[in-house]
Formats: C-alpha cells, structure tokens, sequence
C-alpha cells in the first residue's frame, strides 16, 4: 500500500497540468485509495459510508464466479463440440484455459473502448472519472456470444456508452442499461452475429491460443495433420448442436428441450449460450451477496419472478402451442433469466426508485419479458427488451407514485 | 421584384443571410426540430433523399414566392385554405412531373411526396416568412430552408446507404459481398441503418455535434 501511496504521490505533480492525464491519474488514485474528503454537514441522502467505486467493486465481485464459470463453459461446448472430452470433469484445466483466452480479448477490448470513452468525456467535462463503467464493462462480456468479432463488440460499447450514458450526462444520469444498450445494438445491428444456433459456441482459435499451442494440441487429440478446408467448424461432429433450450422450446417445446439437455444440465449450466448467463447456482450466490450488501433490491428480483411466473402460468392455460405448454416454473432456469434478473434489473440507476415502483417495475419486467419470449417468434429471449422498455417507464411509473403519496398526505392535511 | 432591385442588389448582405442561415444557425430540422417525419422515413438511401429534397426545395421556394405576391390581397380569415392551396398545388406538380420521368423513385418514395403538404417546414416558412416579406426575400428563404433541410437529409441518407448497404447512389462503396476483401477480414453491414432508427440516432447526433460547436444555439429551445 504504502509502495503504491509513493507512486501517485511521485505522479501527482507530473500530471497535475495536463487535464487529460490528470483525470486519468484522479481514476486510477481513486480507485485505489478511498479519497480523503468526505461528505460534511447533515445530508438526508447520506445513509452509508460506501461510496460509488465501493459500490460499483461489489458488484463486479459478485460476477466473478458467473465470469470464471463462463470461461470454462466456454471450453467446456468447444471440445464437446468437437467431441472431445465430453465428461464435465474432463480436462478442466484445457477447457478452462481455451475459454479464458477466448473470453480476454472481449474483456480487454470492452474494457479498454469504454474507459477510453469515459475518460476523454471525464477530461472534457473537466470531472473525476465515473465509474460506472466497471460494471458495465464486467457486464458487457458476459453477455455476449463467446466469439462475438471485437470490432463489433467495440462499436457495440461505444455507441452504449456515447448514445445511452455520455448524451444523457454520464453514470447516475442514464435512462438505460449501459450493458444491455451495447447488447441490444449488436442485436439489431448484426443479428447474425447474436441469434441462432451457430453463434453460442466458441469453434475457432485465437492467436492467444496458438502461443500455447492449443490448436495443434487440439489437431494431434482428434489425429488430424492439418486444418480440414472448411476451418473448425467443418469438424464438428454429428451429434452436437449448439442450439440453446430456448431455440429448441420455440420449435418443439419442452420435449425437445429434454431430448438435449436434461434440467440439472440446465440448471448447472453445462449449455451453449452467452457466456455468463449458464451457471445458475454462481448467479444465486451473485444476488445473495449483492442483497446482504443492499446493492441489489430485492424487491425488484421478487417482483420479477412473480411476474414471469403470472404470464408463465397464463400461457400454460391458453397453452395453443408446444412453446407455451412448457411448464412456467421451468421458464426460470431456461435462457438469461436469472442473470437479467439479478445484474439487469437491479441496476440501481435505471430500475424504479420508490419501493411500490420497484415492485411494478419488476412485475412488468416478468410479465412482458416472458411475453416477448414465447409469444414473438423473431426475438429468442424477452429480458433485455423488457428491461430496456421499463427502463423508459420506471420514472413514469415513479412519477405517479410520488402523486399518489402526495395526494394522500394532502388529503391528510385538509 | 423590380422594386426590391431597385433598393437593394438582389444577393445584399441581408438576403445572403436568409440562404445560409438555415445552412447552421437555423436549420429547419436540426435547429426548429420540422420535418423530422420525412427526415426519418426517406432517407435509407441516398438517391432518394437528394430527390424529396430536391423537391421540398421546389415547393418551398414557389409557395414562399406566391404567397408572399399575394400575401395583402388575400384576406386574413382564409389565409391558411389558400396556402394549402397553393402547397397541394405545386406539390401534385411534384408528383406527376415524378411519375412521367422518375417512376422508380416516385414508386420508393410513394407516399412522402404526398406528404409534403403536410411537412411542417412548408407551412411554417409561409406562416413565418412569406406571410411578412417581399416575393424576392421570401424566394430565397425558401431555397435557403430547403437546402437546410436537404442538407441533412443527404448526410443521413448518405450514412444510412453507406453503412447500412455498402453503397453510395447504388454504386458498391463498402463491398462486403462474399469473396471480397471486406468480407475477408469479417466487416458486416449494419442493421440498424436500415432502420428509420438509424436516423434519429444520426439526426440526434448531429444536433449534439452542432451545438457543442455552436454555443450560441444551446439555450434557445
């Protein structure tokens, strides 16, 4: 500590005259050391000694072990792709190492486009830096396709971070999801890139991957001399598909979902799909650790589940196709449910302020997102719409729970 | 017309302004926020951008010009039956001039040449404008706005077909087909652009980038 203490104390003055270099090194400085100026004076808005940075660590704390399981996963649907190492046990450390490598250029370039944009506002607006970002950017792999092309994912966050946050007056200020605004522009501008059942799995390698020689490694397992003309993704044997139980409920219901994969497969998220959204047992213990810390209400993750579950168990009584008969409690494990529910939703900044708001906001979340699943046949999954849509509502619906409790202290006055 | 000659050169200082005016300070679409339906719903391609601009400039210009010839003997109560009047009227010239040498484009842009009776910029420029000044000035203002306004239908609608297909008026720009060097390195047109999103996302952005140029404009909505 002290060692790091000495180095932004050398730095300080270096950079003190130049703004660009200033706000970066004020980040950084930040980042590390809590400032020393505090909140002075009675403040009603003051109800804890965290402040924004703190926030912000504790909930990249809670992805870590979504993000650490999604990097094997992504191992783990490259080799069953190609056949090998089918057992969940198998080769751990291979699958993880693919996967991780696979998964840092993502990280470094979601990381590094949209600080650099945070930045150059920051120095621009002559502000400290925003963290915001952090989250944004730990959010922003993890939701994406694991061989999603970098330069699409870059254009993706610069246009989240200039058009959804930096437009809107920077972190706190913003009316959508930073992480979903990047998600939903790949989703529209490149659908290919971001639908299907081709997008899901990782089949090729990097040149990260090749400075650890797993390539050949790869070629020499499956007895093969040089790559086949068709690439990686003509080696990918007969039986694999790396359509998610989504795709599959929308074309046959829960049947074919089961045919593939069984419900505890599902549920500890040995599935093809974005990268953290699988393991369902590292997203509880996430929404655990975010509810004991107050980051995440609660209340909006409840209201949530009661929501899909009420239109769940409408469509399983109108039940006119195979996609609505599937059963409404196994909505919840299928596709990004729980992960919109617990990092997306929650988003202290664009969810419903007001406790009552919280809970419409929630309820409507479920309900329209589950609509948008199973009734919208163009677009596979509803939650990030959904969260987008009441995005734009909540400080509607806000704004008529203030009235409401206006109007019903006035009538105590009069 | 000869009268205005008379008293002042027919490009003055003062009517100079009314040209470039709705260039930047006062531009009909970015500025006055008119004419946005249009903005957004033509304009996936260049070519028929440049064409609905060309002919809002038309309408404009001759609208500003005989409503501000007749403009004191028309009689205040009717004014705004006449001015749709003689909107409908240059706009059907449009139109059918469209369709008997343009049919193609015509067919794209459909209804929106219709529309342009109802296209805010007109009848507020003559509300504004023409209402109040001489044929010559009130000529020119028309020009002037809708220059303003195709200016930025081009920049949209050139971004839009840029991005959107790879091209520029139909000719490849940005070719992504299959077996070329853009396809090779994985460059991918962007769907978005295709959309009438696209262009509230560009209008929007030209709006930001003209007022962090242009203080002056920061304050006046």
């Amino acid at each position: 500590m002290k060692f790091l203490r000495n180095i932004f104390d050398n730095l300080e003055p270096k950079v003190k005259d130049n703004k660009f270099l200033h706000t970066v090194y004020d980040g950084f400085e930040t980042f590390f050391f809590t400032p020393k100026e505090v909140t002075t004076g009675p403040g009603v808005h003051i109800r804890d000694g965290i402040d924004l940075k703190r926030t912000m660590v504790l909930v990249v704390l809670a992805l870590q072990l979504c993000l650490l399981f999604g990097m094997w996963n992504i191992g783990h649907q490259h080799y069953n792709a190609l056949g090998l190492y089918p057992g969940v046990g198998d080769s751990i450390f291979t699958k993880f190492l693919y996967g991780a490598l696979q998964l840092l250029p993502i990280i470094i370039v979601a990381h590094v486009v949209g600080l650099g944009i945070e930045f150059f506002f920051a120095a621009k607006k002559g502000h400290a830096i925003e963290e915001g970002f952090l989250v944004s950017g730990m959010l922003i792999p993890l939701i994406m396709p694991p061989d999603i092309p970098l330069w699409m994912l870059a254009l993706a966050v610069a246009f989240a971070v200039i058009i959804a946050k930096e437009a809107f007056g920077g972190t706190g200020m913003n009316i959508l999801n930073i992480a979903l605004t990047a998600r939903v522009f790949l989703f529209f501008a490149y659908p290919t890139e971001i639908s299907g059942d081709n997008c899901w799995v990782a089949y090729d390698y990097n040149w990260l991957h090749s400075i650890f020689g797993m390539g050949d490694a790869t070629m020499n397992a499956l007895g093969l001399s040089s790559l086949p003309e068709g690439g990686w993704k003509s080696l990918v044997t007969d039986g694999f598909s790396g359509a998610t139980p989504l795709a599959l409920a929308a074309k046959g219901g829960w049947e074919a979902v089961t045919n593939q994969y069984t419900v505890s497969e599902m549920f500890w998220g040995f599935i093809p799909g974005s990268v953290g959204e699988m393991c369902k047992p590292a997203i509880i213990f996430g929404m655990i650790m975010l509810i004991v810390t107050r980051i995440a209400s609660w209340r909006i993750m409840i209201s949530m589940i009661l929501g899909a579950v009420a239109m769940g168990l409408i469509l399983n009584a109108v039940g006119a196709n195979p996609f609505m008969q599937v059963p409404f409690y196994q909505h919840l494990i299928m596709g990004s449910f729980m992960f919109a529910m617990v990092y997306m939703a929650t988003d202290p900044v664009t969810a419903a302020q007001t406790e009552t708001g919280k809970w419409i906001y929630g309820f409507m979340i479920g309900f329209i997102g589950m609509i948008v699943r199973v009734l919208n046949p163009a677009y596979p999954e509803g939650w990030m719409l959904a969260i987008l849509f009441l995005n734009v509502f909540a400080p509607t619906i806000d704004h008529y729970i203030y009235q409401r409790n206006i109007k019903r202290r006035l009538s105590r006055a009069a | 017309m000869s009268e205005v000659a008379e008293k002042e050169p027919l490009l003055s200082k003062k009517n100079r302004k009314l040209l470039s005016d709705p260039l930047d300070d006062n531009n009909p679409i970015t500025v006055q926020v008119l004419g946005i339906c249009s903005a957004l719903a033509v304009t996936s391609q260049l070519k028929p951008s440049i064409i609905m601009a060309i002919c809002v400039i038309f309408v404009i210009s001759f609208a500003n010009l005989i409503v501000a010839s007749i403009r004191k003997i028309m009689p205040g109560r009717i004014r705004m039956i006449v001015q749709l009047i003689i909107i409908a009227a240059l706009v059907t010239i449009v139109d059918i001039f469209l369709k008997a040498f343009a049919f193609d484009v015509s067919k794209e842009l459909s209804v929106f040449i219709g529309l342009i009776i109802t296209n805010c910029i007109v009848m507020g420029r003559l509300e504004a404008f023409a209402m109040g000044n001489k044929p010559w000035p009130a000529f020119l203002d028309g020009i002037g706005n809708g220059l303003g306004y195709g200016l930025i239908l081009i920049i949209v609608g050139g971004l839009r077909e840029l991005f959107g297909a790879g091209t520029l008026l139909g000719f490849p720009i940005l070719n992504a087909d299959e077996g070329s060097f853009l396809h090779g390195i994985g460059y991918q047109h962007n769907g978005i652009m295709a959309t009438p999103a696209a262009a509230m996302f560009i209008i929007g952005i030209l709006i930001w980038i003209q007022r962090a140029r242009n203080q002056k404009l920061v304050d006046i909505s």
